[in-house]
């Protein structure tokens, strides 16, 4: 059988990892920015136990490979909390939970980037100190934290197909299911590199559209 | 249930041999991920147009494709077009190809920070191109490409973790055997994590000492 009838064959079945693997990402992202924007808030304005927790949490999840980190979720904490979840939801939350730690950082660099004055000044013409957070000082560093952000995504990509380890059906799983099905190895494979990549390439350009709508004339990440 | 003498008897000795693999892995990885990410920058930054864009595709490619991937290629692809790896050699293949690629993108912005102004003065001077990066560019680059490379190598130390998937049994490989035989996840997996963290934390320490040492006095990054 010659690759092209076998991709003709297989295609609906890639798309379904496809769109798993974009499912994966999606959430992952989600959650890193639900928890990483929060947790930056409190690494910068919280109080000092809150703070140690945070980084704690960070050193945790970035110090461990993605790889233990689904089997210790997969196999040890959720089972033990009496949690039976399917494969593709702790893939995603794990991906999701570290990918906060690591956000956390950029969001924190880019509150702290924000000159203090403007808190002080906020502050003395008689905004809370969550009005000022709100409409001061997040508005200035969401944008500036778009650039580092943006590499989330590429990352959490790639790391999405770690997920083959604990059994998600999403693109890297489904292509080996191909190649053992077919024998068919290379080709197989290169079209899987190949679809990564374009994913890739696109979510980045989206990303780069959105940094250029939200971008305001004459405030970059360097004049701020 | 785990049997009396788990941690002593079965655990260290398992994870111990598994960090020892992953030592291995990481230690021949780190070297050659290195000097290819050298030679990557340098052909992007002074090759002819078509080594640059070769360059440039090889990094495009590396980093959009997931390692396991990449470790699945390496393994179980290119038997078919006839060459035939072991799981380590496989893996220690990928990490390389993986690490370079991301060293390059360091190093390359490094080497850009460097001031054009030096490489005409060591021009000026005498120097043919070849002279100007080794003596002139790269001393510079590399150290202000210490923080990235660093980084990476710890992207390497958790990643070598995905040479378990080609069967190499490394140190999550090791700890996964021991949890799935005495079904014991939450121990052994933090166990391993604990093994992990050592390892990152000891290096960053060990980074930031680097840093300090190879640092030139006078030299503001």
């Amino acid at each position: 059988m010659d690759v092209t009838s076998i991709l003709a064959e297989w295609t609906p079945y890639l798309i379904g990892g496809i769109s798993l693997t974009l499912g994966l990402v999606a959430i992952a992202l989600g959650i890193g920015v639900a928890l990483g924007l929060p947790f930056a808030l409190v690494q910068v304005y919280g109080p000092r136990p809150a703070k140690a927790a945070i980084s704690a949490y960070a050193w945790f999840f970035r110090g461990l490979p993605v790889l233990v980190l689904l089997f210790l979720f997969y196999f040890g904490i959720f089972p033990a909390m009496g949690l039976d979840l399917p494969a593709f939801f702790v893939g995603a939350v794990v991906l999701g939970l570290r990918g906060a730690a690591y956000q956390s950082q950029i969001f924190r660099g880019a509150i702290q980037s924000i000159n203090e004055g403007q808190m002080i000044a906020a502050l003395s013409l008689g905004m809370t100190r969550l009005t000022a957070i709100k409409s001061i000082i997040l508005p200035q560093s969401l944008r500036i934290a778009l650039p580092g952000w943006s590499n989330e995504y590429p990352e959490i990509l790639t790391d999405s197909a770690i997920c083959y380890a604990i059994g998600v059906a999403e693109l890297l799983t489904r292509t080996s299911q191909i190649v053992a099905v077919t024998y068919v190895t290379m080709p197989i494979y290169l079209c899987c590199a190949l679809i990564f990549i374009l994913l890739n390439y696109a979510g980045m350009r989206v990303i780069h559209v959105v940094e250029k709508r939200v971008a305001i004339p004459g405030f970059g990440a360097g004049a701020g | 249930m785990e049997p009396a003498g788990f941690i002593t008897d079965i655990l260290i000795p398992a994870l111990s041999q598994g960090l020892v693999v992953t030592l291995q892995l990481i230690v021949l990885s780190a070297p050659f991920g290195l000097l290819l990410g050298i030679g990557i920058s340098l052909g992007r930054q002074y090759g002819g147009k078509n080594l640059s864009n070769i360059c440039k595709l090889y990094v495009i490619f590396i980093k959009g494709c997931p390692l396991l991937l990449l470790l699945f290629i390496l393994y179980f692809g290119l038997p078919s077009v006839g060459i035939t790896l072991t799981a380590f050699a496989a893996s220690v293949i990928g990490f390389i190809l993986c690490n370079a690629a991301y060293n390059s993108e360091y190093i390359r912005g490094a080497i850009l920070s460097v001031k054009d102004g030096q490489t005409i003065a060591a021009q000026a001077l005498g120097m043919t191109k070849w002279q100007v990066i080794r003596e002139v560019v790269l001393p510079q680059a590399l150290r202000r490409a210490i923080p990235g490379l660093s980084n990476e190598f710890i992207y390497l130390i958790k990643y070598s973790s995905l040479a378990y998937m080609l069967t190499v049994i490394e140190l999550s490989g090791a700890g996964k055997l021991v949890a799935t035989k005495y079904f014991a996840y939450n121990e052994v997996f933090i166990a391993v994590g604990i093994v992990y963290l050592a390892l990152v934390t000891f290096t960053t320490v060990a980074v930031h000492y680097l840093e300090k040492r190879v640092a030139v006095p006078g030299m503001i990054h």
